[in-house]
């Protein structure tokens, strides 16, 4: 029996048929981050071929653009927050996962309980009384308030992910800690942290992206420019620069987006042990 | 094992802040609702006055409209239904070329909210400078404004493009964790791709269908970042939903006691969903059959 052309290759037309509709509706994602690049490094574009290239859309870099604080003085605030706030979250849910991975107290189910009700609860929907609780501990207007925040709001979620990583190591390891005379703590920091390295760099990572990130909580509880972060400052572009200068907005977009772009590819591979967290819709 | 009050060594960095940043909030949005504080933060208690003032408010039809429409169309078209498309053709081709497109549907949710913002506002733009309209023009067709056009439509498109790669992720696992041996007996019996995927594949992942809709439910009802960026609600009201008329409320107006009772009931509303799904779908029935786990 003869077979047409189309039986014959049905299975290669079909992947790339299906290859096609995969790019048509990724078009909107390539096709935006390849003018967002171009365009920072253009001075108009028509389509998507620049009428003439050049770094003038950077010079915020070394200029500062007026009724703006000085970007590197900007860039430092975020870089602290993000820092901060994956210092703390490490440090809270390398503990924290600990304890409910391997100890038996009183309450312990309770609090896992609570920590998935507390998930269920929109962040967004407190933020009237996180404004109260800021205003009454005098920090607001503050990076350090907008750091306890934001480690606190995503430390119970992330002490789950981190239980995970310690439920995956063997008991064995401890009890052979212990028996060379080992206190629990010590057995924790010199046996059982070297082994959970991988979950503490997956927190580690995310809770500096999305300190890295954060905009809501800056937009809201900050008001004085010397303490704005990029995600302020390129709010602030779009409102007074948007119809007039894309250049400008796009550089700025690039330069904020740079960490995520670097650690991009390293976040992608967990992101499925870490995206049911997120709040992001 | 020994050692309990050790315990709250590890414990307690933990509980003191999450007690201070999280539960404290929780209870104190419930107290605030039934007060009127404003920004002179005098705790006046107004009983159930918030909730009275809810129910005539003139503009509380609209944002409830616009929040059913604008989270049960992002979630039918991205959360879900794309996701479920990349998912199905990414896994039906080479991995080299699916995870290249995963990878990149993956992009969105890791950029700023704020540059994001930036790119959906260059596609939208109402001069031939952007993207739909520079399409339009090379066929002939005037530029549009679309925030005054569609502004639903924008905010809905860019939420979901971020919306999707959620359930793309656990769509993908749940996927490539089907025996292989099902689709080897598919393949012999003659079944189509089409087939393969409405009698096996579909069937097998409705457990992770059924929690990604609920889930994504919830976070759509409850996200207002991006639609804040792009539109900021408008033109008057056209994209306000709840979440952002809370946010707008207490933030733009000052009236912290209102916005926390608004707050309240859009928890409530999320309750009542949640709710919902458990007894529709009937979650507990789905537990019990064997299933396919995430990881």
């Amino acid at each position: 029996m003869r077979l047409s052309f189309y039986q014959r290759n049905a299975d290669k037309i079909r992947i790339f048929l299906f290859i096609l509709i995969m790019f048509a509706i990724t078009s909107p994602i390539i096709l935006s981050y390849f003018w967002l690049i171009l365009r920072s490094f253009s001075v108009d574009m028509k389509g998507f071929i620049p009428t003439q290239l050049t770094v003038k859309n950077w010079r915020f870099l070394w200029s500062e653009i007026k009724g703006y604080p000085n970007i590197w003085k900007t860039t430092l605030n975020t870089a602290f927050v993000a820092i901060m706030v994956m210092l703390f979250e490490v440090f809270m849910t390398s503990m924290g996962g600990y304890a409910l991975s391997r100890f038996d107290f009183p309450g312990r189910t309770s609090m896992m309980k609570f920590i998935l009700v507390l998930h269920a609860f929109p962040s967004v929907s407190l933020m009237v009384a996180i404004y109260y609780v800021l205003k009454y501990l005098n920090l607001l207007d503050n990076l350090w308030g907008i750091i306890l925040l934001k480690a606190s709001l995503e430390t119970p979620w992330a002490t789950w992910v981190m239980k995970g990583f310690y439920d995956g190591i063997p008991w064995e390891m401890e009890w052979a800690g212990l028996v060379d005379g080992y206190s629990r703590f010590q057995v924790w920091r010199k046996v059982i942290l070297p082994l959970v390295k991988p979950g503490v760099a997956v927190t580690a990572v995310f809770a500096f992206l999305s300190g890295w990130s954060e905009f809501i909580f800056i937009n809201t509880f900050i008001f004085s420019q010397e303490f704005w972060t990029l995600s302020k400052y390129v709010k602030a572009t779009i409102g007074d620069f948007r119809f007039a200068d894309y250049g400008l907005l796009s550089a700025v977009g690039v330069f904020y987006a740079l960490p995520t772009i670097i650690l991009f590819f390293f976040v992608s591979k967990y992101m499925i042990k870490l995206t049911i967290g997120g709040v992001k819709g | 094992m020994k050692g309990k009050g050790k315990v709250w060594i590890f414990l307690t960095p933990m509980v003191v802040l999450v007690v201070i940043f999280f539960a404290i909030p929780v209870v104190l949005t419930a107290i605030l609702s039934f007060t009127n504080m404003d920004y002179t933060f005098r705790w006046d208690f107004i009983g159930l006055g918030n909730f009275k003032d809810i129910a005539i408010d003139f503009v509380i039809p609209k944002v409830l409209l616009n929040t059913l429409i604008y989270t049960f169309t992002t979630l039918a078209l991205f959360n879900v239904g794309c996701a479920l498309l990349i998912s199905l053709l990414t896994t039906s081709m080479p991995d080299r070329w699916g995870s290249f497109f995963r990878t990149l549907w993956m992009l969105p949710r890791l950029t700023p909210s704020v540059v994001y913002g930036i790119l959906w506002l260059w596609i939208f733009d109402p001069t031939e400078h952007g993207l739909v309209n520079f399409i339009r023009a090379q066929m002939g067709m005037p530029p549009q404004d679309w925030l005054h056009q569609a502004p639903m439509v924008m905010i809905i498109v860019a939420n979901g493009f971020i919306g999707a790669s959620m359930g793309m992720l656990i769509f993908t696992a749940a996927i490539k964790a089907i025996p292989t041996d099902y689709y080897r007996a598919a393949l012999i019996d003659g079944a189509s791709w089409w087939m393969i995927t409405r009698k096996i594949t579909l069937p097998l992942i409705k457990w992770q269908l059924l929690f990604v809709t609920a889930y994504q439910t919830l976070s759509l009802l409850t996200s207002f970042e991006y639609i804040l960026i792009i539109t900021n609600g408008g033109p008057t009201f056209r994209t306000e939903v709840w979440a952002l008329y809370t946010y707008h409320m207490a933030f733009s107006n000052y009236r912290f006691g209102y916005g926390a009772a608004l707050s309240v009931i859009l928890v409530i509303i999320g309750i009542v969903f949640a709710w919902l799904y458990l007894k529709m779908f009937k979650f507990e029935d789905l537990m019990q059959k064997p299933k396919v786990e995430v990881d």
